[in-house]
């Protein structure tokens, strides 16, 4: 950033520092202050025009970024860590134990149960979740009578706070008298343990994630769709291609920057959807719908005393999945010789 | 503008990161500190717990503190039950926490071993102490010293619905069997007969008692919730709900228990005092209670309710310990009764004839005296979560009630370090 608004006057001040350098034993006592001092007087603007995001970036995310690394490779918990209460201060006595905890984790079948449900989350809801908000875009990028009214019916779940929805889906759920086994009821069907059973559990938490999901593929599919140039369709057209031909060959290649986004921003968020599977099942029954990030939730604030060590270990291990999927994708996409 | 979406990736992993660790904010600041000359002065921050009903007599009572005492005010903040725990344990960590707070049961050693509590004995807080019922004094208790006063106290007991058994001509069981054998005769007139609650440990405890088990043997350390009468509690649970005995869920029980109560669908529950309110509304005088059925070994259930707990940080140290003496008084727990039914914990409360003439607590007086005390230890509460997690597992079919029991003492032991 800093380099984007160097101002013009730059390179002259540099050139004749150079040939100074280079004569004979830098004087240490004035050489430094100098640089400094004409550092600042060309690039003052830029740093201080970057100071406030630095700062900020450094105090919201760099600092607990750092600590939970700490954390992780500390044994602390809450009656351990440092406290203050009223005029006391109890000093911080936790210690330093390496990597243990990470072993502990990895050891434990618990976490590889926990990667497994939450990899076929992730897969299964950004998987649905694009194919909708795809197919839907594309049947309303092109004019009809209503298209408004259809768009804003199906942006809509967006416009609802996450946990309204999610709540609200609980009610339809309930087994004994949710509207769904309600529906199925008067059909001459058994009432689904929707939330009760484990599999079933799965399958409603995947649901209300894909309702949930789907407004912001569709705007951003639509948005892509908007921006492939009508003629190809034309052109595509005269030449006789029929609807599923136009729609492999010029709307799927059109789409493709933008869906790679959207897939690898869909896949970060729901690797991390908390509220959903929180609210909806607090990760039951029996652990079975917890992913990654609940059992973190669970370490650090359901047991007693709260366990921050652990909580902070899976943190780190969750960040670390994510960032390697990042650098995976990111080089898969080298390799088909997408430009990123 | 080109950007490397490596970095993109890392930063919005970064932002999810960093938004998981929302702080708590509390407020707990008075202005002016303690007694000038023998009058009280500063505010008073309460936490109150309870539910929407029982919620506008509280505050209320908390509030009518400032008429005895025209130099405090008193800041009333009703807080859920359900995260109140960790957001105390957040705000006393960081010197915010409220000056006085609702403490249930099994919080007091918690809280009172990490510090954030005020010891009391000695201070104007504690009132007339041996007024008080020895259960729920006990429980206040903490490495021998009181941490906090009892507000309320409670156990579990069996509602039914009289008009659906008079109909199905079945007597108010007295055992877990007798429930069992009226299957067949509340099947006739479209009911079952219990429901069960499969989605919150603390309801368990009536069976696991009543088969004579514990979750744990605080004096022994050591861990029994999977010896032969734990096993035993399991058994007689899944037992219930594969007879057709018993209704039970795994998800949303509160609320689907008080709705088959309410319409009829089930003959009896296991519930609480909280719910008399709730309970009355649906059936009116149809609603009676009765003690918890017993199980193969004995009929108990376990002790619960609330007690005051002062903030060790506050600074309105003589203030707080004045508005907690007010609140635990013969007098206030005198309207709370009258108010809602709930049971007060000082033996002077139930001379008071209205008192006396309030039949549910004609009826859950003798309960209480007898109620099964939790181990008062500081972990008591994540105890539940387990147990949780394993009677799951068994209603959903994924283990059986001896592999339930087995699971659950193992967690019990990861918790509880170099217990048995």
């Amino acid at each position: 950033m800093a380099d984007a608004v160097t101002p013009p006057g730059t390179v002259p001040a540099r050139a004749a520092e150079a040939p100074r350098g280079a004569r004979g034993p830098r004087r240490r006592a004035d050489a430094p202050p100098g640089r400094l001092r004409r550092r600042l007087s060309t690039y003052w603007y830029a740093w201080a025009m970057v100071a406030p995001v630095v700062a900020v970036i450094g105090v919201i995310i760099g600092w607990p970024l750092v600590r939970g690394l700490w954390l992780s490779l500390t044994d602390a918990d809450e009656a351990n860590v440092e406290r203050r209460i009223g005029v006391n201060r109890i000093e911080a006595t936790y210690e330093f134990v390496g990597l243990d905890n990470y072993l502990d984790v990895l050891r434990d079948d618990v976490f590889w149960d926990r990667l497994g449900w939450t990899v076929l989350w992730t897969v299964a809801c950004v998987g649905i979740t694009f194919t909708l908000g795809l197919t839907l875009a594309t049947m309303l990028n092109r004019a009809f009578r209503g298209r408004t009214l259809y768009r804003m019916a199906l942006i809509l779940p967006w416009a609802i706070p996450a946990f309204v929805s999610v709540f609200a889906w609980r009610m339809l759920f309930n087994e004994r008298n949710g509207i769904l086994n309600g529906v199925l009821g008067n059909g001459g069907i058994d009432a689904v343990p929707w939330l009760s059973d484990p599999t079933w559990a799965k399958v409603s938490v995947i649901a209300v994630n894909v309702w949930l999901g789907v407004p912001f593929m569709l705007i951003a599919m639509l948005g892509a769709l908007q921006s492939i140039p009508a003629e190809q369709y034309e052109a595509a057209e005269m030449d006789g291609a029929n609807a599923w031909q136009r729609f492999t060959n010029i709307t799927l290649p059109g789409v493709r920057p933008v869906a790679m986004t959207v897939v690898l921003l869909s896949t970060i968020w729901t690797f991390n959807m908390f509220p959903v599977i929180f609210l909806l099942t607090r990760g039951g029954p029996a652990g079975s719908t917890d992913i990654l990030v609940t059992e973190a939730f669970r370490l650090a604030f359901v047991s007693s005393p709260r366990d921050f060590a652990n909580s902070a270990t899976w943190g780190v291990l969750i960040l670390l999945l994510l960032v390697l999927f990042a650098l995976a994708y990111r080089k898969a996409l080298r390799k088909q010789g997408e430009v990123w | 503008m080109r950007r490397s979406i490596g970095t993109t990736a890392v930063a919005a992993a970064l932002a999810l990161a960093a938004t998981a660790c929302g702080g708590d904010g509390g407020g707990g600041d008075g202005e002016s500190a303690g007694a000038a000359g023998g009058e009280l002065s500063g505010t008073v921050t309460f936490w109150d717990t309870s539910n929407e009903t029982e919620a506008e007599v509280f505050q209320a009572l908390a509030e009518a503190f400032e008429d005895e005492h025209e130099g405090v005010t008193v800041e009333y903040v009703n807080v859920g039950f359900d995260d109140a725990q960790n957001r105390f344990k957040n705000a006393a960590a960081a010197n915010e926490a409220p000056d006085v707070m609702r403490t249930e049961v099994a919080w007091v050693a918690d809280f009172a071993s990490l510090g954030y509590l005020y010891p009391l004995d000695g201070t104007a807080a504690v009132e007339n102490q041996d007024d008080f019922l020895p259960t729920p004094w006990a429980s206040t208790q903490y490495d021998g010293q009181t941490y906090a006063v009892p507000q309320v106290t409670d156990t579990l007991a069996l509602f039914y619905n009289r008009a659906l058994l008079e109909e199905a001509g079945v007597e108010v069981p007295e055992s877990l069997d007798d429930v069992v054998a009226s299957t067949d005769a509340f099947d006739a007139v479209g009911a079952t007969p219990l429901y069960v609650r499969g989605d919150d440990p603390y309801w368990f405890l009536p069976f696991l008692y009543g088969e004579g088990g514990d979750m744990v043997d605080a004096e022994a350390q050591r861990v029994t919730i999977d010896d032969e009468a734990g096993v035993a509690a399991f058994e007689r649970m899944q037992s219930l709900v594969d007879s057709g005995a018993a209704l039970t869920d795994t998800s949303d029980g509160w609320e689907n228990m008080m709705s088959t109560f309410a319409d009829g669908e089930v003959a009896m529950m296991i519930n609480g005092p909280w719910a008399i309110a709730d309970a009355t509304t649906a059936l009116g005088d149809d609603l009676g209670v009765a003690p918890v059925p017993a199980g193969g070994a004995t009929q108990a259930s376990p002790l619960g309710g609330w007690n005051y707990g002062v903030y060790a940080g506050t600074p309105e140290a003589d203030a707080s310990f004045e508005f907690v003496r007010y609140m635990s008084s013969a007098a206030t727990q005198q309207r709370v009764t009258e108010e809602l039914s709930l049971l007060p914990t000082r033996a002077s409360v139930y001379d008071a004839e209205s008192v006396q003439a309030n039949e549910m607590v004609q009826f859950f007086k003798p309960a209480v005296d007898v109620a099964h005390e939790r181990p008062w230890i500081p972990q008591a509460q994540s105890l539940f979560d387990p147990l949780r997690v394993s009677v799951q597992a068994m209603l959903t079919g994924s283990a059986s009630p001896a592999d339930a029991a087995a699971d659950t003492g193992d967690a019990y032991r990861d918790i509880l370090e170099d217990w048995q």
